[in-house]
């Protein structure tokens, strides 16, 4: 507290050191008291039912152990990102879960950040009619249960036309009761490969903007990053593509008999989760990202602009920056709420690792085993997530004196 | 002033360069111009964006109003949905709501008794407007909600004064949704204000407790403790001891609302300038003291609005007890479609239904936009 006292004696001797006294006035003992108390009363409570929990066990006969894991699941599961079918383990099933969340989890914040970055900026437009319609969008959505929501455009995706009906508003795009089709690729190995040099461009870029910006810090001179940029990040995708033969052969679905074939199937639960998911968060987004842009003070946009830069420079060197660390921690909760919000996935059956899991605690009877999966699951999403956050967040943080 | 002397030196401007008006800044035109059609660009998506509103309203209001059914004849207790198959997807089909309102907002509760769960639903919304009013921040809320809630469960259950005895399996809709979300704020509230309290404590055991608990409940989601409260919670109990499922999803909502509580109130606590914690300290006062007097009433004054928020979030989650078969209002409405004649009508309920949740969350959050415009009046100039 009194760190910076000016007389130094102070600072450093402190208050002098006594033994604890046996008297109910000694803030220490007192300290130790309560503390005690506490974590016995909480230490008791919780072996209180632990005994119980043990007791009960015993007496329904239920052997506890995640030896379960290794059984034959025998649940079907709809889709699934890995080969799986009911022959195979618990642990594969519960795995295809926890795919499953975390695709339509990172699905989800990707689009949910997109959608709710124009929402905020269309809310604070200078045209009314944009600016009342998105603030409409963000009271209403905000305003009711994700439950219903996701309820409500399930029931809206089942009452779609069959597939021999479908609605056709693409060419090659198909909705109907099944869900969405999209066309798609013939996925070959060339094609996973390009991915790689996509990504490996990406990273090239990132290290060659990096070593560039050092060079600008050391002479002063701006250099253009772009054209190497697009050259690495689509170039050499294209050119590994080529190398390997150029395959292409589209796959767009068309119907047969009662159903369609070929294309990329989004399903009906999948969609409407994905769906929801978007929409709410969306809103929820769009409010934080209006109040980032408010709280960058409108002197620094006069500033900048004064220092003669475009507009489009002010907003990506001056303004986002600010913007970005009133942003990011409430976003951060934001992507967390998602991910957590996804296990009602349940609801509308689609099959998450929470709705595996209840699967499988059902037709195992592990109760307690079920339940510690699930918010392992979540606990490491969780944890993963707010470490990156934070890590990013004390990236852009203000760097003060 | 300057045209007259304007007109002094010059009397008879001939039109040898006649200015235009200087463009209106107010009135309607002025206002369109200005916020409708600023810029070309502006005109276009104002253009595009009225149409598609209009055109949505108008589709809206056929479906909804021009070509709805409102009610249907009922033979034998079998509602005759014929005519609401066939204007499918042309007009709504209100008449599940018309006929399915009773057992959407009370559920299975006795027929001839639903003006008790009415009044209940009364009983909570004066409540809660008692609540809002700032005339009544003080110790007289205290009797004021323990009278209320002991009034909604004597007229729930029934029993005494005459009323017949309701068991809880057949409560059901809004009712269990309100008494979801009071209760369960009513008990996390004051575990929250202790969470925080002991979070923010020099304590290292009881801070240790409490850090695990607020993120041990947050980092998982609401349904894993509904499953744990409906699942697990009986292995935990002694045997022959058992608590009905409402209070264990009651149970599980508060633990869950106490940790997000309190970390709200711990952002007030934070907030809260070290000098009043000195100054409490200097005038010789106990912690509980000091956290009475001085620390809580201005902590928590400072995140009234936040927790209001946290307040409608929880009001919207409770609708999750539908998963684990709880009969709330979200749960009434998904079981009233599902009888063969109403099969397909879900779009129409769910519509009801979100109406009722917007009027509570849209009153509770203008609500807090205005206290916090209140609270704030003397910061603003």
């Amino acid at each position: 507290m009194s760190s910076s006292t000016a007389d130094p004696r102070l600072a450093s001797a402190g208050p002098p050191r006594r033994p604890i006294r046996l008297s109910w006035s000694d803030e220490r003992l007192r300290a130790i008291v309560w503390q005690i108390l506490v974590v016995g009363i909480v230490g008791a409570i919780v072996w209180w039912l632990w005994s119980n929990t043990v007791h009960n066990l015993e007496v329904r006969r239920i052997a506890t152990g995640f030896g379960f894991l290794s059984r034959e699941a025998g649940l079907p599961i709809g889709e699934s990102l890995i080969e799986y079918d009911p022959t195979h383990s618990y642990l594969r099933a519960l795995t295809v879960g926890v795919l499953n969340t975390l695709k339509v989890a990172v699905v989800g914040v990707i689009l949910a950040t997109i959608l709710g970055t124009l929402v905020g900026i269309a809310r604070l437009s200078k045209n009314w009619l944009v600016s009342k319609l998105a603030g409409f969008y963000v009271e209403v959505i905000r305003d009711l249960p994700l439950l219903l929501q996701l309820l409500f455009w399930y029931t809206i995706l089942q009452g779609l036309p069959g597939p021999r009906q479908a609605l056709n508003p693409v060419e090659g795009v198909f909705l109907s009761n099944r869900g969405m089709k999209l066309p798609w690729i013939e996925w070959l190995p060339a094609h996973s490969w390009a991915l790689v040099a996509m990504v490996a461009g990406i990273g090239a870029t990132w290290a060659y903007a990096r070593a560039m910006r050092k060079k600008q810090y050391a002479d002063g001179q701006p250099r253009k990053i772009w054209p190497a940029g697009l050259a690495l990040i689509l170039g050499l995708p294209l050119v590994v593509w080529v190398a390997h033969g150029a395959p292409f052969t589209p796959d767009i679905p068309a119907l047969r008999g009662f159903n369609f074939r070929g294309g990329l199937t989004v399903s009906p639960e999948y969609f409407a989760l994905l769906l929801g998911l978007v929409t709410y968060t969306a809103g929820f987004i769009a409010e934080i990202v209006r109040a980032g842009i408010l709280a960058v003070n409108q002197g620094q946009w006069e500033a900048a602009e004064a220092l003669g830069l475009r507009r489009g420079e002010i907003l990506k060197r001056i303004v986002l920056p600010q913007a970005l660390r009133v942003i990011v921690p409430p976003m951060t909760s934001q992507y967390l709420n998602l991910t957590k919000n996804s296990s009602l996935a349940v609801a509308i059956g689609y099959q998450d690792i929470v709705s595996i899991a209840n699967t499988t605690l059902n037709q195992t009877g592990q109760a307690i085993e079920g339940i510690a999966i699930i918010m392992l699951v979540y606990l490491t999403i969780s944890l993963s997530i707010s470490l990156f956050m934070n890590w990013y967040n004390a990236r852009i943080a203000l760097v003060e004196r | 002033m300057s045209d007259i002397t304007a007109n002094a030196a010059v009397p008879h401007q001939s039109g040898a360069e006649r200015r235009q008006p200087p463009v209106a800044t107010t009135g309607l035109v002025a206002w369109a111009r200005m916020n409708l059609f600023s810029s070309w660009i502006n005109t276009a998506i104002t253009l595009a964006l009225g149409y598609l509103v209009v055109r949505w309203t108008i589709g809206f209001i056929d479906w909804a109003f021009l070509n709805a059914i409102w009610s249907v004849p009922v033979v034998n207790g079998q509602a005759q949905t014929q005519a609401c198959r066939e204007i499918k997807g042309v007009g709504a089909c209100w008449a599940v709501v018309t006929e399915k309102h009773r057992f959407i907002l009370f559920g299975t509760y006795p027929y001839e008794e639903h003006w008790r769960p009415l009044l209940v639903c009364v009983l909570f919304v004066a409540l809660y407007i008692v609540s809002a009013m700032r005339r009544f921040w003080n110790m007289m809320l205290i009797p004021i909600w323990v009278v209320t809630l002991t009034v909604i469960g004597i007229l729930m259950w029934g029993g005494i004064f005459g009323l017949t005895y309701v068991p809880q399996e057949r409560w059901g809709g809004l009712p269990i949704t309100l008494i979801l979300s009071t209760f369960g704020l009513a008990f996390a509230f004051p575990l929250a204000v202790l969470v925080a309290l002991g979070r923010r404590s020099k304590l290292p055991a009881i801070k240790t407790l409490c850090v695990l608990y607020v993120e041990l409940i947050r980092g998982v989601p609401l349904i894993s403790l509904l499953f744990m409260a409906s699942v697990m919670f009986p292995l935990f109990l002694p045997e022959g001891m058992n608590i009905d499922k409402l209070l264990r999803a009651q149970v599980a909502i508060t633990l869950f609302a106490g940790a997000y509580l309190a970390e709200v109130v711990r952002a007030g606590l934070q907030t809260l300038p070290r000098g009043q914690y000195e100054a409490a300290d200097a005038l010789g006062l106990s912690y509980w003291q000091k956290t009475g007097f001085i620390i809580l009433p201005q902590a928590l004054r400072l995140v009234i609005p936040p927790l209001v928020n946290t307040f409608i979030g929880f009001f919207k989650d409770t609708s999750l007890v539908l998963i684990i078969g709880i009969f709330d209002l979200l749960t009434a409405g998904k079981t009233s479609i599902v009888e063969p004649a109403w099969q397909g009508f879900g779009i129409e309920v769910y519509i009801t239904i979100g109406l009722i949740y917007l009027v509570f969350c849209f009153a509770m959050s203008k609500y807090s936009q205005d206290l916090e415009r209140e609270l704030n009046r003397h910061r603003r100039r």
